[in-house]
């Protein structure tokens, strides 16, 4: 029993064939559309390596079945730069050392992205710990994590117009 | 994951039909459920896709005062929703307390109330459970049993909920609407969950095919509102489930407790409601000697399952420090640290 879903990938309309429903948005993005940005850490939820926005909203990819997210606009880290001009919160993660290794950072960033379009922490960074819990880094960047995410949080209330993965 | 059929139902009527059939599960978000068939926990030949269900996320005020919540509003929506968050502050403080920012993105309300325990016997299909496999034996007995039951378990399970959006529900005498074959029902989220008994791998009251269409808040809930906490003990302070949780809810008419609301989660195989503890609030001062007799009354039954004692005295003395910060008052602005009992406690927290 195959279908096909219709996803919107960093902007692209596509019609993806998914000839088994097991697979999961995160299989699908790696293995299918050869998008691997988005990382397999524990495949069960727990460390949020695999993070992308879904219609917008931030959720672990591993624990979605792509073809029940037929019709929506799916955001990964490979979409967020535009050319050779980095997105905000990707330039905070470098100002501030926000990864040592780098295996996290996809999710990090993409949670990051998430938690600034839900505007709930403010400038606190205790409440952006908080919002960050669902993503582990075992070379412990945190510190970084943090900065980088209010920095970046700060330059992007101040852009005149949004950038992929903004609210409008 | 073993092979399954998916179907995506289009209304509640089909959704229904198709989920009769042996071996269904209705597939809402599937942040539990698909983590469970990823580790043969849960082995469905047929989803049930009802993320497409009409009207079924809508959160709505009842002519009544109530508040219906569809079975799909996701998590984060309705703990964000300022209303809400106003009208049943334990409610979103117990919501944002559980899970990551990006699992309550995605889990729905009523797949908060049918996710199973993270009993990691239960978890493991290489350990005995009688939960998992009827009459197999309960390998958690004598095994690692810090986490587990202290009130309501049995021989043949000691498992606990690991529900905190659900403890705060109940406290404030949430309702279960569920849509089945023979047609609508309603059911008092406190008897949904059934204790193990001799039959733990019956956990709900749910017959085949019955669906979760709504969570219904009374409208006496909101009468609370002004003193209300979600307080959580866990092993770290973020994104772990409960040692001990606690919802307490109090009504405070001059200087005297009116009516009180108390819960416990973590405990058991269910959210555990406090009724007698309640009893015993009512008309006295809310103050330091009381509370102490509410949270004695509230684990007069308490008994270890193994390792786990510690979990009494620790319930005991989360009970009061719940209730001196609903005494207090609720927090114009949930605290940055949502339940967290590390958070800077009011005065007298501890009896």
């Amino acid at each position: 029993m195959s279908f096909d879903i219709v996803l919107t990938v960093n902007g692209t309309r596509r019609t993806i064939p998914i000839p088994d429903p097991r697979v999961t948005l995160l299989d699908l993005l790696r293995e299918g559309l050869h998008l691997t940005g988005a990382k397999k850490g524990c495949d069960r939820g727990q460390c949020g390596a695999c993070t992308v926005l879904v219609d917008g909203r931030r959720i672990n990819s591993c624990l979605a079945l792509a073809v029940s997210l037929d019709g929506s606009e799916i955001l990964t880290i490979e979409g967020l730069a535009e050319g050779d001009r980095l997105h905000p919160v990707q330039e905070a993660f470098i100002a501030h050392d926000g990864f040592q290794c780098g295996f996290c950072t996809p999710g990090q960033i993409m949670s990051a992205v998430g938690l600034i379009r839900e505007a709930q922490a403010g400038d606190d960074p205790e409440r952006v710990r908080e919002a960050m819990s669902g993503n582990l880094c075992r070379c412990g960047a945190y510190a970084g994590i943090t900065e980088a995410v209010l920095e970046a949080q700060n330059a992007l209330s101040q852009h005149e117009t949004p950038r992929r993965g903004e609210a409008a | 994951m073993i092979p399954f059929e998916y179907i995506r139902a289009t209304d509640v009527a089909g959704a229904v039909a198709a989920g009769s059939a042996p071996g269904a599960a209705y597939l809402a978000a599937g942040t539990n459920l698909l983590d469970l068939m990823k580790g043969g926990v849960a082995r469905p030949t047929r989803l049930v896709d009802i993320t497409r269900l009409p009207g079924l996320a809508a959160v709505e005020r009842r002519d009544d005062g109530g508040l219906r919540i569809g079975a799909l509003a996701r998590n984060s929506d309705l703990a964000h929703d300022p209303a809400f968050a106003k009208a049943y502050p334990a409610v979103a403080e117990a919501l944002l307390s559980g899970a990551s920012a990006q699992l309550r993105n995605a889990a729905t309300a009523a797949g908060n109330v049918m996710q199973r325990t993270r009993c990691p016997y239960f978890t493991d299909p290489g350990s005995a459970c009688n939960k998992r496999r009827p009459g197999s034996g309960c390998e958690a007995v004598g095994g690692e049993t810090r986490l587990h039951a202290v009130l309501g378990w049995s021989e043949a399970c000691i498992a606990t909920h690991p529900s905190d959006f659900c403890v705060s529900l109940v406290a404030l005498d949430a309702g279960v609407e569920i849509a089945g074959p023979a047609g609508t029902r309603f059911v008092p989220l406190e008897s949904f969950h059934r204790l193990p008994g001799d039959a733990p791998e019956r956990e709900t009251v749910l017959e085949p095919g019955e669906l979760i269409t709504a969570l219904v808040l009374p409208p006496e809930a909101v009468a609370f509102a002004g003193h209300s906490r979600y307080l959580k003990v866990r092993d770290r302070t973020s994104y772990a489930f409960a040692v001990v949780s606690a919802a307490a809810a109090l009504r405070i008419e001059d200087g005297r407790i009116a009516e009180a609301r108390l819960a416990l989660g973590g405990v058991a195989l269910k959210p555990w409601r406090a009724k007698a503890a309640e009893g015993l609030l009512a008309g006295r001062a809310p103050d330091a000697t009381a509370f102490r007799a509410a949270a004695e009354a509230a684990l007069t039954d308490a008994r270890p399952s193994g390792d786990n004692a510690f979990k009494i005295e620790l319930a005991r003395r989360l009970v009061v420090r719940a209730l001196t910060a609903a005494a207090a008052g609720t927090p114009a602005r949930l605290p940055a640290l949502p339940g967290s009992v590390l958070a800077p406690a009011p005065e007298a927290a501890h009896a």
